[in-house]
């Protein structure tokens, strides 16, 4: 699995939505991506890259998008 | 009038996430004015949020003598529509972007992104003197069960609060939970009772303006539930610099005896307090705390009774247990037990029905120093993120919804198991029950199974159905 498909699997599979609802995905813009939901798809992410993230990054990590430049930016995975 | 708010007049009552201030002068004017454009006692359902428009009508109903009705602004449509015609309040008060859910009402007063809407129903169900405020047990099934609660229950237990955590003006508590919600409005009532000022804010814990307005906002302390403590331990909040943090307490449930330690240990270790705290919203709001400075030493004990109430309990026979260790339903007498249940307009007539006495329904012990232990409970609830959910409620909206089904639900704080006989419907009854309950998907999973264990009489053995999940 490519490390895009881990990413998109950890949404679809933390946040139970499908994958064409990820593009532009934002924190509070589905009820399931709530302040539960995230913490869901923090341990999914930790779990399938196998990282601990930061608190800055936990709370930074407010969209789809953001949440890539986070992880290549601070944890090396490269999409 | 349960808040002197003039006495406070120009302290800071509420800063909001946006630098909007009130002082306790201008909030308490703001109040009168709603209560003079009503102009009458009368009920009125308030749609909540942390702002401060919501802050006003619930001080301003309740010091102008209206009875509010408490409920969360992101509650399901279907179950508000139900509840409105439940109790057919004259006056309804919510924020202006709900305005499109209530095309037959009109308009009447505005102040701070708030509307204040008369219905237009035609009967109007008399209220109790005593009766101040109504608040919902549930928090989000929809159920039409509220709690009355007095004047004498929210100033007692406000006292009471501000008496055991030592509060005072310097106080900045921010929400971090939602102010329908008993728990969250503990906070506000205790507060407003000795002039500290509310940081109101409508974003979690998980988002980078939470954290940016509790530091320029100077917040000393916050409440939380199990789960919130599990975020917090999640995000390493042992590494958080947060100079301005003076106290944290934890209540709507249980938290792990690990957690407590942990959290506890980190506090003393940084001057901090963390209070664990017990309560029930049919005791207005809070009925034991563990103190601080025992935190570590009684880990896992809900402590002992606030200032003015009492314990005891009881064994099967209805005897009270005078041994410590042994488990009996915890029963608690004071000032701020509830008048009672409303389950319809008729009961807002009612007066007290308890007596100053509250049944729990929690099962406990108490150790040889007096601490007393939650060992069980009694009844068929959960606590769902610090909410209680009734699993009798649950099946009974499951049944309702789909009559076709044979349904059972049972589980552990933060997991609810619905058993149904159709494995084509599982889904269905999944976006049911997140959708009626506006619980996060995560709190439900739904299992097919042959069928539902029953006995001879046709009770559902829930007993057996623990093998599914534990």
């Amino acid at each position: 699995m490519t490390n895009l498909e881990k990413y998109n699997q950890a949404f679809v599979e933390a946040l139970e939505i499908s994958e064409d609802q990820l593009p532009g995905l934002e924190y509070q813009g589905i009820e399931q991506w709530d302040s539960v939901g995230h913490m869901g798809l923090v341990a999914t992410l930790e779990d399938a890259f196998d990282i601990m993230m930061d608190t800055d990054d936990i709370i930074d990590f407010s969209s789809y998008e953001k949440g890539k430049e986070i992880l290549s930016k601070s944890y090396e995975i490269e999409f | 009038m349960i808040w002197d708010l003039q006495k406070y007049h120009d302290n800071t009552a509420i800063l909001d996430e946006y630098g909007v201030s009130l002082t306790y002068g201008t909030l308490a004017e703001e109040g009168q004015r709603l209560a003079d454009a009503i102009g009458r006692r009368c009920l009125v359902f308030v749609l909540c949020r942390n702002e401060i428009g919501a802050l006003v009508g619930y001080t301003g109903l309740i010091n102008g003598g209206c009875v509010p009705l408490l409920l969360n602004s992101h509650m399901d449509g279907e179950a508000l529509t139900g509840l409105l015609e439940t109790y057919q309040p004259p006056y309804l008060w919510a924020p202006e972007d709900k305005l499109d859910a209530f095309p037959g009402m009109t308009q009447v007063y505005s102040a701070f992104g708030c509307c204040l809407l008369r219905t237009g129903y035609g009967t109007e169900y008399p209220l109790h003197p005593d009766l101040a405020l109504l608040l919902t047990t549930s928090g989000s099934t929809g159920s039409p069960k509220f709690v009355r609660q007095s004047y004498r229950n929210i100033r007692a237990n406000a006292e009471s609060i501000a008496a055991y955590l030592e509060l005072d003006k310097t106080e900045r508590p921010i929400t971090t939970l939602p102010m329908s919600y008993t728990y969250g409005l503990s906070i506000i009532n205790s507060h407003l009772l000795v002039g500290g000022t509310l940081l109101l804010t409508e974003k979690s814990l998980m988002q980078r303006e939470f954290w940016s307005f509790f530091k320029q906002g100077g917040a000393s302390s916050f409440g939380g539930v199990p789960y919130t403590y599990e975020m917090l331990d999640k995000m390493r909040f042992d590494r958080m610099e947060l100079p301005s943090l003076r106290t944290m307490t934890q209540a709507g449930g249980k938290l792990s005896p690990a957690l407590h330690k942990k959290f506890a240990e980190d506090a003393q270790k940084k001057g901090r307090r963390f209070v664990v705290m017990y309560g029930q919203c049919e005791a207005t709001a809070r009925m034991a705390y563990l103190p601080a400075e025992k935190a570590v030493e009684k880990c896992g004990s809900m402590g002992i009774a606030i200032p003015g109430g009492k314990f005891c309990l009881i064994d099967a026979d209805g005897g009270q247990i005078i041994t410590p260790g042994v488990t009996g339903e915890l029963v608690y007498e004071g000032a701020n037990v509830t008048l009672g249940y409303a389950e319809r307009g008729e009961d807002l007539a009612k007066g007290d029905e308890r007596g100053g006495v509250l049944q729990t329904g929690d099962m406990a012990k108490f150790d040889a120093d007096g601490y007393y232990y939650i060992t069980g409970r009694k009844k068929r609830f959960l606590k769902i993120y610090g909410n209680r959910v009734n699993l009798d409620e649950v099946d009974g909206l499951v049944k309702e919804k789909f009559p076709a089904l044979d349904c059972a639900s049972a589980g552990v704080d933060d997991h609810l198991y619905v058993f149904i006989t159709d494995r084509t419907q599982g889904e269905a009854v999944k976006d049911f029950l997140v959708r009626r309950t506006k619980l996060n998907p995560a709190a439900f999973q739904v299992i097919a199974i042959e069928k539902i264990p029953k006995n001879d009489a046709g009770k559902t053995l829930y007993r057996e159905l623990e093998a599914y999940y534990t």
